[in-house]
């Protein structure tokens, strides 16, 4: 469903095989492990990481395992929470992250991306697609929360939830949704890896580089469940810089 | 007049001119801050304010070396007046200008933001958020001017976030400021007086400019009225 591995200073989750990488339950807690490992390495690995996600075949991800689902309504409910710890465990991960987009990306898997830091997005096929509009389904209030912290560009934000507009790379760059767009799948990993290791090399305190994003996404964090650090907690760190 | 050899106040038409002197880092320590308060508070009758500043920075933020030297509440009453000093200016009853003259850096970097016009020098200095870089957390103030003076989700991250170090073009073109200005300090400066001198022009009622300038930041100004020199002096909350 996914691997894991470390290539120096990046980690690199790739979801694996040709399919659509639909988030059903396997897949969501399998990749919640891997990023639980990778908050675990880091811890001992020290500052300077950074986070890579990337898929194969021609899907990022087709969004929650709607097919399982199926017309139970409880059902499509509970993979709707299950994916919201991973997007907390995205947000609060204390160093850079990076979604090489390397295909579709849909509903829940254009979630995915957007939890990351940066996204870096194949020219030549993919779309960012919010289907929900399409097929009828309303909006979690935690994904609205996130495209709404994320997609400030004028229009952006209509354009993706309320007309289901479907996004080339080039487009997204233009609306500030991607951050850089390459030719093909392999050269959109290769870059995406490459801006990690940038990242890494600034050798960031993990903990303040997490608390600094939560600070500027907060009803983000807080509508996928993550708690608020006090500015009481926040000026002891500060005291003990100094 | 003159609040200490910290800053200058002068009046060149309707514009009140402050400028932080010397060609230190002008850190905002709470000496500095009490001068530029004070000479917010002398800007009564003028038409419009412009803060700048002498030599290479506009503000290289808090003053860190003092903090080290001085017990918890005092660090505190630090971030305090520099509160204090964007009530003031949130609640000023005219037009603002930062002329960017130089580096603007942490709480630099907020105060300049803080204006209701920003122009920069083209040709030196920076906006820089220097906390990811040392490891220091965002306190909730400064993430709250950021999240109403940047709307843009991009540029608050690549300025938080990534540290980017944004020259006066690049800034522009974010439209995080409003004008590059060529030349020197003096060039900066002159282009600001002018830019207040156009804005007090328009004459506008300058109860009104604070009301709604409040308004389209209220976040804002619902975080910071109570550290303001108007606010009714009682026990201050924690911020």
């Amino acid at each position: 469903m996914c691997t894991l591995e470390q290539r120096g200073r990046v980690f690199v989750l790739t979801l694996t095989g040709d399919g659509e990488h639909r988030l059903g339950h396997p897949l969501i807690a399998s990749l919640r492990s891997a990023v639980a490992s990778v908050a675990a390495a880091a811890a001992s690995a020290g500052p300077g990481t950074a986070l890579v996600t990337v898929a194969e075949g021609r899907f990022f991800s087709n969004g929650l395992d709607i097919g399982w689902a199926g017309t139970s309504r409880p059902r499509l409910q509970e993979l709707v929470d299950a994916l919201r710890p991973l997007a907390a465990d995205l947000l609060a991960l204390p160093m850079p992250t990076v979604a090489a987009v390397t295909g579709h990306a849909s509903a829940g898997g254009f979630l995915l991306a957007l939890c990351h830091d940066y996204r870096v997005m194949r020219a030549d096929r993919g779309v960012l697609y919010m289907s929900e509009i399409d097929i009828g389904l309303p909006l979690p209030p935690y994904f609205v929360a996130m495209f709404r912290a994320k997609i400030t560009a004028a229009n952006a934000l209509r354009d993706v939830l309320l007309r289901g507009r479907k996004l080339r790379a080039a487009e997204a760059k233009e609306m500030g949704i991607v951050d850089a767009v390459c030719p093909g799948p392999a050269e959109t990993a290769a870059e995406a890896i490459k801006l990690a290791e940038q990242l890494a090399a600034r050798k960031w305190d993990g903990g303040v580089y997490a608390s600094i994003r939560m600070s500027i996404f907060p009803e983000a964090c807080k509508s996928v469940g993550i708690v608020e650090e006090s500015d009481e907690e926040k000026r002891k760190h500060f005291a003990s810089r100094l | 007049m003159a609040t200490g050899d910290l800053c200058t106040v002068e009046r060149r038409g309707r514009v009140h001119l402050i400028t932080l002197t010397g060609a230190g880092e002008h850190r905002l320590n709470p000496a500095l801050l009490s001068a530029i308060r004070s000479a917010v508070a002398a800007s009564a009758g003028a038409g419009a304010l412009v803060l700048a500043a002498e030599g290479k920075y506009f503000s290289n933020g808090f003053d860190q070396a003092w903090a080290r030297t001085v017990p918890l509440h005092l660090q505190a009453a630090m971030g305090d007046a520099f509160c204090g000093l964007v009530a003031d200016l949130l609640a000023l009853p005219m037009p603002t200008v930062a002329a960017v003259t130089g580096h603007a850096v942490a709480a630099g970097c907020v105060l300049a933001l803080a204006h209701d016009t920003v122009v920069m020098r083209g040709s030196r200095g920076f906006l820089y958020m220097s906390e990811v870089d040392a490891g220091i957390r965002i306190i909730d103030f400064f993430a709250d001017v950021f999240r109403e003076v940047v709307p843009d989700a991009v540029n608050r991250r690549d300025l938080l976030l990534r540290g980017d170090r944004m020259a006066a073009a690049e800034a522009v073109r974010r439209g995080l400021v409003d004008a590059t200005v060529d030349g020197g300090v003096e060039d900066v400066v002159n282009a600001a007086v002018a830019e207040a001198e156009k804005l007090a022009a328009r004459g506008w009622n300058g109860e009104v400019v604070a009301e709604i300038r409040k308004a389209a930041w209220p976040n804002l100004w619902s975080k910071v009225k109570d550290y303001g020199a108007d606010a009714p002096v009682v026990t201050r909350p924690r911020l």
